[in-house]
């Protein structure tokens, strides 16, 4: 049997998972740069966590209803921020972000900073692995039908899809309603696992795990975000068996991003044209380059 | 056909647009010159709904379509190939197209048209798997042509088809405009190479500063002073 230590892990990497693959349909699909995904891991797992609390719900019902409150919002921040494009959008969902964290830090419902305590243990090794593949294969099936097309063609080149005869508006507000759907199912399991939250845990570094992910395996390759989010669930708790070297650890993980970032733009599985052009990852690397995606947990 | 009825554009407090008159009759070819920043390609994006006119009412087929989206107005059957092409880099040839046919509903003849549109381009045949990013230029005309063809329109409208492509591929693409005019489809075609145009066109509009200057037949417009001046680069 798995040691609990173990369990935990792969239950994160499930969990991470599953943040990366939405996150993964919003950047890598339809080309949209948010970075606030944590928003809506932190309503899911607010709302579920309430709602098993106070009004006893079932786990599934919770979880369900945590993914359902993300989504109403994904839709109500989607309708208005997605007429903005690349940096425009990439800070407006920051700034959204931001709210939800203060939001809940001032909410006595959710018991503020303090947090919000006594939520029963139900996530399972189990209960994560089967969310993953409820996950990944739903999005796969919008990745390949008519919706996931349109998503594609507006990543591709906006205008052209609109002159197709695509609605670019509706079919990013509803990229943007499943993101927010499976992110606050993300959330709900998280809540359920750790039995504790705090807006905290949700903030600005979660988004940005979040996108390391995403950019890490590959945008646009479902295999890539689930790549991505092992490597980068992982590879911190790896590194802590390197005896005496043990207190680098977030020094070499930060390396390993940017040394791949550098080899390796594309992602770990992630397609690219050819050498003369730069791909998404790319403009990220050189985006992101100057804030140091590596120190995070530190 | 299509009725542009005194329609101005303004971008923010600038001006684009002042009072445009179009018509294009079925089956014709229709062209708009002038030079650079005169609202050629304001005009056609104010047809195709990517801009809102500010004034004045654009009628396809007696239907007002002034205030619909663009996605309404490709369902009706106005298709447009943006200027600079914009093909879908990463998508394959045959993926093009078949984004170009997303409005449709009838699956099989789909592929029926594909091989149809490889007929018109034959340059374009047998590469339906290399990604679209990866053509020439001339070649990403013909995709982007052929992808507009996709949705069947019955009014096509070309931005600067001879963008940055070398002169004998624009002869080429010209020929081309003229054969896919005689199979049925209705072109409005904005043009900065005016000789070419005009030669190809029937009909032609003469813009300046976001108005319309001179309009006539082809011919006519061909032989008047002030178009060989300004335009023919003629004495």
């Amino acid at each position: 049997m798995l040691s609990p230590y173990y369990i935990q892990l792969v239950i994160l990497v499930g969990i991470n998972t599953i943040m990366a693959s939405s996150l993964n349909l919003i950047i890598g699909y339809t080309g949209q740069l948010s970075i606030g995904h944590a928003a809506f891991m932190s309503i899911g797992a607010y709302a579920s966590a309430l709602v098993t609390v106070h009004f006893n719900f079932p786990f599934i019902a919770s979880l369900l209803f945590g993914a359902l409150v993300a989504t109403l919002f994904g839709l109500l921040i989607g309708a208005p921020t997605l007429k903005l494009k690349g940096d425009y959008l990439a800070i407006a969902t920051l700034g959204f972000c931001e709210i939800v964290r203060i939001v809940f830090l001032n909410l006595d419902i959710t018991g503020g900073s303090v947090g919000l305590r006594g939520i029963p243990k139900k996530t399972t090794l189990l209960t994560v692995v089967v969310a993953v593949l409820i996950t990944i294969f739903v999005l796969n099936r919008i990745i390949n039908s008519r919706i996931g097309r349109a998503l594609i063609a507006i990543r591709e080149d906006e205008t052209a899809a609109e002159s197709m005869g695509i609605n670019t508006t509706y079919y990013k507000v509803i990229c943007f309603g499943v993101g927010a759907f499976f992110g606050g199912l993300g959330g709900g399991l998280f809540a359920h696992f750790f039995r504790f939250i705090q807006p905290n845990s949700f903030g600005f570094m979660c988004s940005i795990e979040h996108l390391c992910m995403v950019v890490l395996g590959g945008m646009g390759s479902m295999w890539g975000a689930f790549i991505g989010a092992t490597a980068i669930t992982a590879i911190p708790e790896l590194l802590r068996f390197l005896g005496d070297f043990a207190d680098y650890r977030m020094v070499i993980y930060g390396a390993i991003l940017v040394i791949m970032m550098r080899v390796r733009p594309q992602g770990i599985i992630g397609q690219r044209l050819s050498a003369d052009q730069v791909s998404i990852g790319e403009k990220l690397f050189n985006r992101w380059a100057g804030m140091g995606t590596g120190g995070k947990r530190g | 056909m299509l009725k542009v009825e005194g329609v101005s554009t303004f971008y923010g407090n600038i001006q684009a647009l002042r009072q445009i008159q179009i018509k294009v009759k079925p089956g014709e070819i229709v062209t708009l010159i002038g030079a650079n920043g005169v609202g050629k390609t304001t005009t056609l994006k104010t047809i195709s709904g990517l801009i809102r006119a500010s004034e004045g009412r654009v009628l396809f087929n007696g239907q007002d379509i002034t205030a619909e989206p663009p996605h309404k107005i490709v369902e009706m059957g106005i298709s447009q190939v943006p200027e600079g092409r914009c093909v879908f880099p990463r998508l394959s040839l045959r993926e093009n197209l078949e984004m170009g046919a997303f409005i449709r509903q009838d699956k099989e003849t789909i592929a029926q048209d594909v091989e149809q549109v490889f007929e018109t381009f034959p340059q374009l045949k047998g590469r339906d798997r290399q990604l679209a990013g990866t053509l020439s230029g001339g070649e990403q005309q013909m995709l982007a042509m052929g992808r507009a063809l996709m949705s069947k329109p019955k009014l096509l409208l070309l931005d600067e088809p001879s963008m940055g492509l070398a002169p004998m591929i624009v002869v080429e693409i010209f020929k081309i405009i003229e054969e896919i005019n005689r199979q049925g489809t209705t072109i409005l075609l904005v043009e900065q190479n005016a000789q070419l145009a005009l030669k190809t066109a029937h009909r032609g509009y003469v813009m300046e500063t976001g108005q319309v200057v001179l309009q006539g037949a082809t011919d006519t417009l061909l032989n008047n002073d002030q178009v060989r001046r300004a335009y023919l680069g003629e004495g």
